[in-house]
């Protein structure tokens, strides 16, 4: 199974490995700016646990590396019922406290299974389509849905985990247009998910929670005064803008830890970014991004075997989605999302996550010249 | 191994261009936000961060001419609260421990457009018990807070009201003129009175505290702090111990009185009765009390020494008088005899005394004020030449004591007539304005004026409230020697010669003056006893002592009847008071006697 020799070395994607240590390191940088204190209080320790999980996290990327990935294939239902298994264990406790809850504590740790559960959950997805051989008819489609993905979503819809459950959907779509559907399932799919998108809608609006709503009125009428409704993505955009051509200065935003802009070290930890840097390090930052989803890209086109394509695929393509949310909502281009951008936003279980899944995706690349075993 | 690589490429080949796609839709949205739009983020993220709260200069003091200061300055006291932290079901404590209505707070809280963390005012001048009162139980209402503000103490409450005026907030009007742009809405300025006039001067710079704060409004740390400037100091000319000797010589009348210096026109008193408080204004008054001063019907917040005009009557005749001597119409030798009243055409014109006064020369006729004797010069002169005199004493055009909104009063010739009337004129309006009636017509202000300018010799002092010892003179009357003395013997003897109608102005002080009536109705038959409302104004204007005048004066009491009976006695006293107090009579000096001026401040 393990298997380290002088071609896998050379073959390792020393590009995907550099820009991901890059943007993970700046994340580091920007939550320490972020969370620095104003006054007297003590600093936050939350750059701390980022670069501790971050040490950890390369860690365990470059052991996920040294396996074939072939085995994540094999394993892949064992992990799947984990994950599952996992969500069923939030969701009771969630019932248990109140409202969300998508926190598990195990003694002085505590960590979120549903970040764990989207790599699982790609990993069953992918190997279950390089399964088919041929082309993909209506009736798979519908077997392969409620086998991956019905359940979960159902799960994380009642969690609610909004923002996971779109993205799982979301994902089983693209990777089912990119195994081949036929084109009349495709239009079919097209048009049913338009017929029932104003029952979907209304089951939508009403399932959604008080701050779920605003967040979407905010959205569409951000100047509104008469409520705090619009702030966040109104300061997002102060933020943002305010950096200029060329930013404030490392250590010289004052959006963040003036308390201006609310979860500043998580999901808006762009526009402390951007407020800092300005436009030039914005660019250079969202560039290492495109860097890293079109190396994505390649692996999946360069892959040895189906399994492995699907697989870099879901995996460049979760990441696309977090990436392209998180940056739009920040810029005032989509509502706000309570989803975090990949590598940069703090928190531990999502990092050392995204550091395997892309630890995945290096094993890919190396192995892209090896034969069967 | 079934499938072919390019066939597989072509299927989400697309996912590479949408990733393109989405890289260059968020580059552009920054370069939108960050470079197009950066400069207008910059600023409402520095607005965000910066706060700037003025600090209010302490106003100039306003000082009477010896330096005793009229007001101070003193904290003003608000209960706020602060609306993020306002708890609305402690409500009732609020609104138990503040005595005001529940409603009331509700819709100030509530109205408040500001930031939650600007602080709502909800109850204005409490006093220091109330303060403890709120202290004590600070931790039961949740986000109260006391704010503090400098306004004003009038020290000498109703006396100098009408000249010092009052402070007060921007009104609606004022909020949307630019000429107050640069003025905090909540900040008290001059709205009346030399407050007002002054105030450019006695407001002084706010200061201004740049305070970064955080989005919980939280003060961070000071970044910048310009200090006020004080404003400045303002010296009247007034005489804050004659102005109350004036005031009380006045006692409960209605009417005015303004004193002045002869040889410089600095005013020394300035009454207006009825008066006002003006700590009302500045405290912040009930309903109550403000409906018991609007609506008193003899009018306290009228300033009647310049936004009432009166016929003069008679103390015109001063005028008329030294129009026809210096035009050599009339000579002091003339005689005229006076059978109560003359015909002109069909109409009758009167002397006030019914019988006549018989044969009167000029020093006669001015001491008697006899009507009859005026009419005659009144003929001989002219209306336009008459006007043109009464004119060059500053009559019929503003003086510009524009403390309160003043009154130019009536000099009219024919072509005023012509203008305002649309007639011509007739001999019997020249008749009329001789002795002062018709359409003539004085404030108490430029009465004062005339008799001030007539005793320095005919030097025209615009009347002035600063203290000023280097007056500019803004005219000259032509008026030579000899027609000064002649005029001067009239006056002296209408106050010390038996028969003049000024003898109840009698003193151990030479004064000079002369008596006047206003009619109140004209024409009216002579009734005895006539309703309060009809009785005529008095007038008295006056000067002493009558050979080196100190002081000169103009009293009316309204519905006074004539000027001899309520108007001398207190121009009398009100002279009398002010020679007392610029010399001290030597004994009491020596003696130590309190009892004569028990109610004067000596001046330091």
């Amino acid at each position: 199974m393990f298997n380290i020799d002088r071609r896998l070395l050379k073959n390792f994607d020393i590009i995907i490995f550099a820009t991901v240590l890059i943007i993970s390191l700046i994340g580091v940088m920007t939550i320490y700016s972020a969370t620095r204190p104003i006054g007297d209080e003590a600093h936050s320790v939350f750059y701390i646990k980022q670069a501790t999980w971050l040490a950890l996290g390369i860690f365990v990327m470059l052991l996920s590396v040294t396996f074939d990935y072939i085995w994540l294939g094999r394993l892949s239902s064992i992990l799947y019922i984990f994950g599952v298994i996992l969500l069923v264990i939030v969701f009771i406790a969630g019932r248990i406290g109140l409202g969300a809850q998508r926190w598990l504590s195990i003694g002085p740790l505590s960590f979120q299974p549903s970040e764990f559960f989207k790599l699982f959950y790609i990993i069953f997805l992918t190997f279950k389509f390089s399964e088919i051989r041929g082309q993909l008819n209506a009736v798979l489609l519908l077997k392969l849905f409620f086998t991956t993905t019905f359940f979960p979503f159902i799960l994380l819809i009642e969690q609610p985990d909004l923002g996971t459950a779109l993205i799982i959907i979301a994902l089983f779509l693209l990777i089912a247009i990119a195994k081949g559907i036929q084109r009349k399932i495709a239009i079919l799919l097209i048009i049913i998910s338009l017929i029932s998108m104003p029952f979907l809608g209304n089951i939508f609006w009403g399932g959604l929670k008080e701050y779920q709503k605003s967040r979407l009125i905010a959205f569409l009428y951000p100047e509104s005064t008469h409520s705090t409704i619009g702030y966040q993505i109104n300061q997002s955009k102060i933020t943002v803008g305010s950096g200029e051509s060329f930013g404030k200065g490392y250590i010289h935003g004052t959006q963040g830890p003036f308390r201006f802009l609310p979860e500043k070290h998580t999901d808006f930890i762009f526009a402390i970014f951007a407020e800092e840097w300005g436009f030039a390090g914005s660019f250079l930052l969202l560039f290492l991004y495109f860097v890293f989803l079109m190396r994505g890209m390649e692996t999946a086109l360069k892959a040895r075997e189906d399994f492995g394509k699907l697989l870099a695929l879901g995996i460049t393509l979760m990441f696309l989605i977090y990436f392209t949310i998180n940056v739009g909502m920040t810029l005032g281009l989509m509502p706000v999302v309570g989803i975090p951008l990949p590598f940069m936003s703090y928190g531990g279980t999502a990092l050392l996550s995204n550091l395997i899944a892309v630890g995945i995706l290096i094993n890919i690349k190396s192995r892209r010249f090896e034969l069967f075993h | 191994m079934t499938f072919s690589q390019k066939n597989n490429s072509e299927k989400f080949g697309f996912i590479g261009y949408l990733i393109i796609a989405i890289f260059i839709l968020l580059a552009l949205r920054l370069w939108q936000l960050q470079i197009l739009q950066g400069k207008e983020y910059r600023r409402l993220s520095e607005a965000n961060r910066l706060r700037i709260v003025n600090t209010p200069a302490p106003r100039g003091i306003i000082f009477d001419r010896n330096g005793i200061p009229l007001v101070e300055n003193s904290p003003y006291f608000f209960a706020s609260v602060i609306p993020d932290e306002f708890d609305e079901t402690k409500i009732h404590l609020f609104s138990k421990v503040l005595n005001i209505p529940e409603e009331e707070i509700i819709e100030k809280v509530k109205k408040s457009s500001n930031s939650p963390f600007i602080p709502v005012k909800l109850k204005a001048g409490i006093n220091f018990n109330e303060i403890a009162f709120l202290e004590a139980r600070k931790s039961d209402l949740p986000g109260l807070i006391i704010e503090v503000e400098i306004s004003r103490n009038y020290l000498y409450k109703d006396s100098v009201s009408h000249i010092i005026g009052y402070l007060g907030r921007l009104t609606p009007t004022q909020i949307k003129d630019p000429a107050y742009k640069d003025i905090p809405a909540d900040i008290f300025i001059g709205q009346w009175g030399v407050e007002k006039l002054f105030d450019k001067k006695l407001r002084g710079s706010p200061g201004k505290r740049i305070i970064e704060v955080n989005a919980l409004g939280k003060e961070i740390r000071l970044l910048q702090e310009i200090s006020p400037v004080k404003g400045e100091d303002i010296t009247l000319s007034i005489d804050i111990n004659f102005q109350k000797a004036s005031e009380k010589a006045f006692g409960e009348k209605v009417g005015a009185l303004v004193a002045l210096k002869p040889d410089t026109g600095e005013i020394l008193s300035l009454v207006s009765n009825p008066r006002f408080d003006p700590n009302l204004f500045t405290k912040g008054m009930t309903s109550e009390q403000w409906l018991a001063i609007s609506n008193d019907k003899r009018n306290p917040l009228l300033n009647r020494t310049i936004q009432s005009q009166y016929p003069p009557g008679s103390i015109f005749k001063i005028v008329t008088a030294v129009a026809g001597l210096q035009e050599r119409l009339i000579s002091p030798d003339l005689k005229i005899d006076c059978r109560g009243e003359i015909k002109y055409g069909s109409q009758k014109f009167g002397c006030w005394k019914s019988g006549g006064h018989g044969i009167v020369s000029l020093h006669r006729a001015i001491v008697e004020s006899c009507d009859i004797y005026f009419y005659e010069v009144g003929r001989r002169l002219g209306i336009d030449r008459l006007a043109n005199y009464a004119r060059s004493f500053g009559l019929g055009e503003k003086t510009g004591v524009a403390i309160a909104r003043e009154k130019s009063g009536v000099i009219p010739d024919t072509q005023w007539k012509i203008n305002n009337k649309k007639q011509q004129w007739y001999l019997g309006d020249t008749f009329n304005a001789a002795i002062g009636q018709g359409y003539v017509a004085l404030t108490p202000l430029q009465a004062a004026m005339m008799i001030s300018t007539f005793a320095n010799g005919g030097t025209l002092y615009k009347p002035t409230l600063i203290r000023d010892d280097q007056p500019v003179a803004s005219g000259k009357v032509n008026m030579d020697k000899e027609t000064f003395n002649i005029v001067k013997n009239g006056l002296v003897g209408v106050v010390n010669e038996p028969g003049g109608t000024g003898i109840s102005a009698r003193s151990y002080y030479k004064i000079a003056g002369k008596t006047g009536t206003a009619q109140v109705i004209a024409n009216r038959s002579r009734l005895k006893y006539l309703p309060e409302k009809y009785q005529d104004h008095a007038w008295f204007v006056a000067f002493a002592p009558a050979e080196k005048p100190e002081i000169a004066l103009s009293v009316i009491v309204e519905h006074g009847g004539h000027g001899g009976g309520t108007a001398a006695p207190i121009a009398r006293t009100a002279i009398e008071e002010y020679m007392k107090i610029i010399h001290p009579p030597a004994v009491i000096q020596h003696n130590e006697d309190k009892e004569n001026n028990e109610d004067i401040q000596t001046t330091p």
